[in-house]
């Protein structure tokens, strides 16, 4: 809830905004970053977009809804995605994402309760040599076996 | 130099460049591609720059950002090259750099360890050149990646960079498009469209402006060329999309990117801001009165954005639908006026041909798929990477020379091309050549250039379902076949692999994939049966023993499978038994291991672990 509030600063929001040239054709670009520097795109921040912009909130919120890059609700503290592209998935991504899903008691898309992961599927991030690929936190990891991914996820996270 | 103002200019510059380069010096080459990447070239590079630091040795380590775009030969990376000795050193750890820095670039010998090595004869082959991965291709949308630095516009511009628009800002719009049109070039982007025949339609539009834009958003689930292109000579697309621009009259460009892509963002950023400063893309580009600029639109991670409409809809900064297909984009495109897109490939070859002539570019490839193609040669097979060949070889040349056969010696079963938009093509008829309109009569597609080899444990139902499951996923929801008809498809396809399929359940499929064909308001839609039609036309023994028999011959199908394990190999290590999230494995330590199947759920941390190989699955 503290980072709630701090959102709710508007300042953060318009230092994305400023970047950008004052055209329709920047909303995208603007709610990435939104995105990528809160895990979400906060409500707040799609009021003041309207605003700034004079476009209906409305037409930010199905963009929010539309485009998969982006998330209406917030994020764990991490993330892990698993490839689930065509060469992955003949490789065994179906079993990494159900051991994931097991271990970490959340389903593919979700986040676990303690807030710590959030779990997503992507496709092919353009590694297909070293299929089955998972990412933790951006950080690739090639040929991830069953037995060994959720090694490979503590190792990050804790560092 | 800062602004180049004239053509002579230009020409004048490169000679400078030419005369300043020290070709004879030795230089590292590490591969930065988002593949050598996530193996850890990052350490090698590092483990370069401070032996070398150390020594004082006056070698230009090409490193960092700064180094080569993705070799394409992912599988074998982290990739040092070279020169001048033209050497590639394969799989590199940070432990070998002494020995390589000592050895090849200090003593000119060469480290046989770490060079690839012919699985047949066990001959080593130390040239880059000469591996039989490289051996068989013929670069030319791939030309520079792997030799220049791509943030380096000198780097590209002493490769022989921005020639191609020197010729073409000489030549008349009209000249440069029948140059086009006589190459044969078709779009690289799926549909194969005759570029040549785009920008004529485009230019023949009466309008004031009119936009040229490239697609980058590569949606293919099994595709990266574009992805290497943008990376790895993001000035090849940009000279590219001027030369159109100007063909065709167009002032503003853009370039739309797949989110997923930073690094592509980042180096195309980079060489368009160093295009500006040399005055080869703004105003009055290279002294001709001719300007053009190009913005960077980042996609939104969904696949229906490659669809040309919907990726208009997209940069305009609304949600990307498609909208109805009798709108020409060519006509009216972007914010309604008449607008050129074509994917990164189709740009990069651009430059090529006028410098090098049509000529040059349709003596090679077929009758109607005239240059080269890249494709991502991906799966079941030994070689996996980016291969750039001409049209017109053959599946099999291309999955057995290039790609060294199917992985672990397995029986090569189909491939997949096309993406989620093609098919899958049986063995039998391997010998088909590659080109447009081959992989349409066979049921599939060229698409972007996804090749996925698939062995006798890929389960085509399976495949069929996991595309129309992508598919369900992307679909935009805008029209009703594709809305209900395709989610219907995939519950028809999970009861099959379910076991809880009727012999009625192939008509059904037939019919429904008959309706999505016809009646789909987009690309996405309309081809969206492929995937299910091709299966079941080569591979409907498949489906009937996943119907009748309640079997899955490839052993993928969850719900159809059990695990045992196989008294003979094993040797009861007790490894299974103390992995098994379900403690369902259970056996005396040195005796015979035995399954749970009751308890089993399938998750194969057995298999996986087992160094006997003594795990089953039937
Ligand atoms: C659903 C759908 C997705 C597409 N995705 C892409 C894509 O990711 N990249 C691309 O270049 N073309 C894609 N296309 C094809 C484009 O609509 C368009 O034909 C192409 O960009 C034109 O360029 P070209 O003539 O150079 O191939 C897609 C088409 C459809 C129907
Ligand atoms: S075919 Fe599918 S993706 Fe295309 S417009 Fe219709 S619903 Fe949308
Ligand atoms: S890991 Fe393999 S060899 Fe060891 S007990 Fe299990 S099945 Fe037997
Ligand atoms: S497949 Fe998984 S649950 Fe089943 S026996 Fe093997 S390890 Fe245990
Ligand atoms: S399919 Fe996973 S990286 Fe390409």
């Amino acid at each position: 809830m503290k980072e709630m509030t701090q959102i709710q600063d508007v300042s953060r929001f318009d230092r994305i905004i400023d970047r950008y040239e004052r055209s329709e054709e920047s909303l995208l670009a603007i709610l990435q970053d939104f995105q990528r520097e809160f895990h979400y795109v906060p409500e707040e921040g799609i009021r003041r977009l309207s605003e700034v912009m004079g476009v209906p909130a409305s037409k930010i919120y199905a963009m929010g809804t539309f485009y998969k890059a982006l998330s209406l609700t917030p994020r764990g503290r991490h993330t892990i995605k698993v490839c689930t592209g065509t060469a992955c998935h003949l490789k065994g991504a179906p079993q990494i994402l159900e051991t994931l899903e097991r271990e970490l008691r959340v389903k593919r898309n979700g986040t676990t309760e303690d807030g710590e992961f959030t779990l997503e599927c992507v496709n092919c991030v353009g590694a297909c040599a070293m299929a089955p690929v998972t990412l933790v936190d951006e950080v690739y990891h090639g040929k991830t076996r069953p037995s060994k991914v959720m090694d490979i996820v503590r190792k990050q996270v804790e560092g | 130099m800062g602004v180049i103002n004239s053509i002579e200019q230009l020409e004048e510059y490169r000679r400078e460049l030419a005369a300043t380069a020290k070709p004879d010096l030795p230089t590292v080459l590490v591969c930065f591609g988002t593949g050598c990447q996530a193996n850890g070239s990052r350490l090698v590079a590092n483990a370069f720059m401070e032996i070398i630091k150390e020594q004082g040795l006056q070698v230009d380590v090409n490193i960092g950002i700064k180094t080569t775009g993705c070799h394409g030969y992912c599988e074998n990376g982290p990739l040092v090259a070279l020169r001048p000795q033209d050497i590639l050193y394969l799989k590199v750890k940070p432990e070998d750099v002494p020995e390589i820095v000592e050895e090849s670039v200090k003593g000119g010998r060469i480290v046989e360890r770490l060079v690839y090595r012919d699985k047949v004869t066990d001959e080593i082959v130390p040239r880059y050149s000469e591996i039989p991965f490289y051996k068989h291709q013929l670069r030319i949308a791939l030309r520079h990646i792997g030799t220049i630095d791509p943030t380096s516009i000198d780097d590209y511009i002493l490769a022989g960079g921005y020639a191609g628009l020197a010729k073409a800002l000489r030549m008349e719009p009209e000249d440069i498009i029948s140059e086009v049109e006589r190459s044969g070039l078709r779009g690289r982007g799926g549909a194969g469209f005759p570029t040549g025949t785009k920008w004529r339609s485009c230019a023949a539009v009466d309008s004031d402006v009119r936009y040229v834009m490239c697609n980058g958003d590569e949606g293919d689930p099994g595709a990266f060329m574009d992805r290497s292109i943008m990376e790895g000579d993001p000035h090849a697309v940009i000279e590219g999309m001027i030369i159109g621009a100007y063909a065709v009259g167009s002032r503003q460009g853009y370039i739309y990117v797949r989110d997923e892509y930073p690094l592509a963002i980042r180096n195309l950023t980079t060489a368009i801001e160093a295009a500006r400063e040399k005055g080869l893309l703004g105003e009055n580009i290279l002294g001709t009165g001719f300007s053009f600029d190009i913005k960077i639109s980042r996609g939104g991670g969904a696949f229906v954005c490659g669809e040309s409409s919907a990726l208009m809809r997209s940069v305009e900064g609304n949600v990307g639908e498609p909208r109805a297909k009798y709108i020409r984009s060519v006509e009216r495109g972007l914010y309604n006026k008449p607008t050129v897109l074509n994917n990164v490939e189709t740009w990069a070859n651009v430059p090529e041909i006028i410098l090098k002539g049509a000529e040059w570019y349709a003596s090679m490839g077929t009758e109607g798929s005239k240059g080269t193609k890249v494709f991502s040669l991906v799966g079941k097979v030994n070689n996996t990477g980016l291969v750039e060949v001409p049209m017109g070889i053959s599946i099999r040349e291309l999955v057995e020379n290039i790609g060294g056969g199917v992985l672990g010696g397995k029986k090569f079963k189909a491939v997949q091309t096309g993406g989620p938009s093609g098919g899958c093509i049986p063995e039998r008829l391997a010998d088909l050549p590659i080109d447009f309109d081959s992989l349409t009569e066979a049921g599939s597609m060229m698409g972007s250039g996804g090749i996925i080899v698939m062995d006798e444990d890929t389960c085509m139902v399976d495949v069929a379902k996991y595309f129309t499951g992508f598919l369900v996923e992307e679909s935009c929801g805008k029209c009703t076949p594709c809305r209900d008809g395709l989610p219907r498809i995939y519950d028809l396809l999970t009861e099959v692999t379910e076991g809880r399929g009727r012999e009625e359940h192939l008509d059904m499929l037939e019919e429904l994939c008959d309706l999505l064909t016809w009646g789909a308001l987009c690309g996405l839609g309309t081809s969206a049966a492929n995937p299910v039609l091709s299966t079941v036309k080569y591979f409907r023994d498949e489906y009937e023993a996943h119907i009748r028999d309640k079997k899955c011959p490839a052993g993928v199908c969850k719900a159809l499978i059990t695990y045992s394990i196989d008294p003979e190999a094993c040797t009861g290590c007790r490894l299974c038994a103390k992995n098994c999230p379900q403690n369902c494995i259970t056996g005396k330590r040195k005796e015979a291991h035995v399954i749970d199947t009751s308890k089993c759920i399938k998750c194969g941390v057995c298999k996986d672990v087992c160094a006997f190989d003594a795990v089953r699955i039937s």
